[in-house]
């Protein structure tokens, strides 16, 4: 029993359903994934982080934490960008010793993401395991993701407007089941297309010009719902279209293409890179404003330090481009009251904004 | 050529390791230098007022240099350093510090200084790049550079010199770790070092060794640390570890780099009295000395043991 192989990964948002397909189908390991976040979690993680870490890492450790008393014994974390890439060795080294016996794994050699090395990575946990069968299934991973974000931009476009409640939830739901049985790229294919039609046909009741606000921002709070208290979900009960950037196509494949014309278009505000996503998020308020959004909704953990050197490049720009912006900064001990005072108030804002102009 | 053209450098961040470099490389091109005087707190309130709260510290300070130097001299030289060595990094605060300056204060005549070495722009680039700014040509902002370097090097191994003088001493010997910023800034560093000098200890600075295989002696604590200046600092305790008698991890509130290294330092070493002191803008002394001096009495009672009354 010693030697059964059991796997976890830490929680962002809806992302567990493609991971645990992959590691599924490479690995022949059984799959746990991690319980879903509460509080008891972070003040798991929190308890045994150093005291100034930023927030992922708090969440991180707790869903490892949970995830060992269930039994796990490969652990994986990712990396990249800022402190983010760092965070595998730490993470490991507590977990060491807090009497843990597992193996590490971190995706990323150093701060770059390779194939070679993620190679490496599962032939080592399943030495069965044959090159094509690893670009197949990493490849139609990669695809279910994309097709995932592409039907999460409608849902938020739409969510807030639904007549019947939860019926975009309850489709979303009925999708990832039906994505994950599919093991080809055309009957993936086919099913997104199924799936986007029927999403499109759920009736909703939308005005022509209802409020619309972007989401920028740090990408662990931006993409897992739990850590910026369920924002998405409060916009949505306030009937406003969301729109976010981030999401895990973004940060993978398109963001490599996009940074040199970003970095044209805000031409008088950046002249360099700032680290992980700070140009990317200057350069968003412009396309907003462009695309007649209402107000900006600027978002991350406590202490990211590429937002922070990014904040007052997008104050001015906002500022300068007339962009109602509001900075939220979570914490393990932000209250959850005081977010929600902070949002209605800005929603009045946007809102009397709005009449003035019509 | 009375009136010579003037470049201010804010003596706070990267100077304290690129200063002698840059100094010598304008002074060899002919121009006049004026360098913002110590940190005082005056400095830190100035800074404060143009950043967010929850920006570091050594930032703040570098705002408030920033803004002393203003309307002072003809440029300012605000440097840009993204990456060092291939795959490696820094913290991303010094590769927003030039667009994260030019947005605070408007119209400011910045000199351009950028290295990125991922995006192949060595340091030498950034020096002919900056002569060229200026109306040399490469050729002698080439040589200027060279001589520059040559006594770079010089005022290292001098300060190595003194470093040794101090180990070879029979006082305690406390490595002090920290970002070159930190430890000889006169508002965070030099006030431990003073009230550490004043318990009759010498300080062993961590931004001064022999770094011929700095590489192999940092992966002794940390195998995958990719930031080259917290590389540096590892590579100074494993270094100094077993001569020195115990460590002061000094760290500013919130680095970014130093919050995730710190915990692998004091997880990794065990066989050497290790403290963690954060500073934060309302630094209280008095809590600072208490520890302090708490520390030192606890190193001093594990020499007494070691080494019983009679040898």
């Amino acid at each position: 029993m010693e030697n059964k192989k059991v796997i976890s990964f830490p929680h962002l948002g809806n992302y567990y359903i493609p991971i645990k397909y992959l590691l599924n189908h490479l690995t022949h390991a059984e799959v746990v994934e991690c319980p879903p976040i509460t509080k008891k979690t972070v003040e798991l993680g929190s308890k045994y982080s150093p005291d100034f870490v930023c927030l992922p890492f708090k969440y991180n450790l707790g869903n490892f934490i949970e995830a060992l008393e269930q039994g796990a014994n490969i652990l994986m974390q990712a990396g990249g960008g800022c402190r983010f890439g760092y965070y595998a060795d730490v993470q490991e080294q507590i977990l060491k010793d807090l009497g843990y016996h597992f193996k590490f794994f971190c995706l990323n050699d150093k701060d770059h993401l390779t194939v070679t090395y993620l190679y490496h990575i599962f032939k080592s946990i399943n030495p069965k395991l044959h090159f094509f069968k690893f670009a197949h299934y990493t490849l139609l991973t990669l695809l279910m993701i994309n097709y995932m974000d592409r039907i999460d931009r409608i849902i938020r476009a739409n969510i807030g407007f639904e007549i019947e409640e939860n019926s975009f939830v309850h489709l979303q739901q009925e999708m990832w089941k039906n994505f994950t049985k599919k093991k080809h790229f055309i009957t993936l294919t086919k099913s997104y297309f199924h799936y986007k039609r029927k999403m499109k046909k759920i009736p909703v009741r939308k005005e022509e010009n209802c409020l619309k606000v972007g989401i920028i921002g740090e990408l662990y709070t931006s993409m897992e719902p739990f850590s910026s208290y369920f924002l998405e979900k409060q916009l949505a009960k306030m009937n406003i279209e969301v729109k976010r950037f981030t999401d895990i196509s973004y940060l993978l494949v398109t963001k490599r293409f996009k940074v040199k014309g970003l970095l044209k278009q805000i031409k008088k505000y950046c002249t360099y890179q700032i680290g992980a996503d700070g140009m990317d998020n200057v350069a968003r308020v412009k396309l907003l404003k462009k695309q007649n959004y209402d107000g900006i909704i600027h978002i991350k953990p406590f202490g990211c330090t590429p937002e922070i050197g990014a904040m007052p490049i997008i104050q001015r720009i906002s500022s300068d481009l007339d962009m109602p912006i509001i900075f939220f900064s979570f914490d393990t001990q932000t209250s959850e009251e005081g977010i929600k005072t902070r949002l209605e108030a800005f929603y009045d804002m946007l809102k009397m904004r709005k009449e003035k102009k019509s | 050529m009375n009136d010579r053209i003037k470049i201010g450098i804010p003596k706070a961040l990267l100077f304290y390791k690129y200063g002698n470099l840059w100094i010598n490389f304008f002074e060899n091109l002919g121009f006049d230098i004026i360098i913002s005087p110590d940190t005082n707190l005056e400095t830190l309130e100035k800074g404060k007022l143009k950043l967010d709260d929850e920006a570091c510290l050594s930032l703040k300070i570098f705002m408030g240099h920033v803004e002393y130097l203003i309307d002072k001299c003809d440029y300012i030289l605000i440097p840009r350093i993204a990456c060092l060595n291939k795959h490696e990094k820094l913290c991303t605060n010094f590769s927003a510090l030039y667009d994260l300056t030019k947005n605070l204060f408007q119209d400011l005549p910045i000199l351009h200084y950028n290295v990125d070495v991922d995006h192949h722009d060595s340091e030498l680039f950034a020096f002919l790049d900056m002569g060229k700014e200026l109306g040399f040509s490469y050729f002698d902002s080439m040589s200027a550079y060279r001589d520059a370097l040559h006594y770079q090097k010089q005022q290292q191994t001098l300060k190595l010199k003194k470093q040794m003088e101090k180990l070879r001493s029979d006082n305690l010997k406390i490595l002090m770790v920290a970002h070159p910023y930190n430890l000889h800034d006169e508002l965070i560093g030099k006030q431990i070092q003073t009230l550490l000098e004043k318990e009759g200890v010498s300080v062993i600075y961590s931004d001064c060794y022999d770094e011929s295989n700095l590489e192999e002696e940092a992966k002794v604590i940390s195998p995958k640390s990719y930031w080259t200046y917290n590389q540096e600092l590892l590579g100074a305790i494993v270094h100094y570890k077993k001569r020195v008698d115990g460590i002061i991890l000094l760290t500013t509130f919130p680095c970014g780099p130093d919050s995730l290294t710190n915990e692998m330092c004091l997880h990794k070493i065990k066989d050497k009295p290790i403290i963690n002191l954060i500073i934060d803008e309302l630094n209280s002394e008095n809590g600072l000395t208490t520890r302090i001096e708490s520390f030192i009495d606890i190193i001093k009672e594990k020499k007494k043991r070691r080494n019983p009354v009679g040898k």
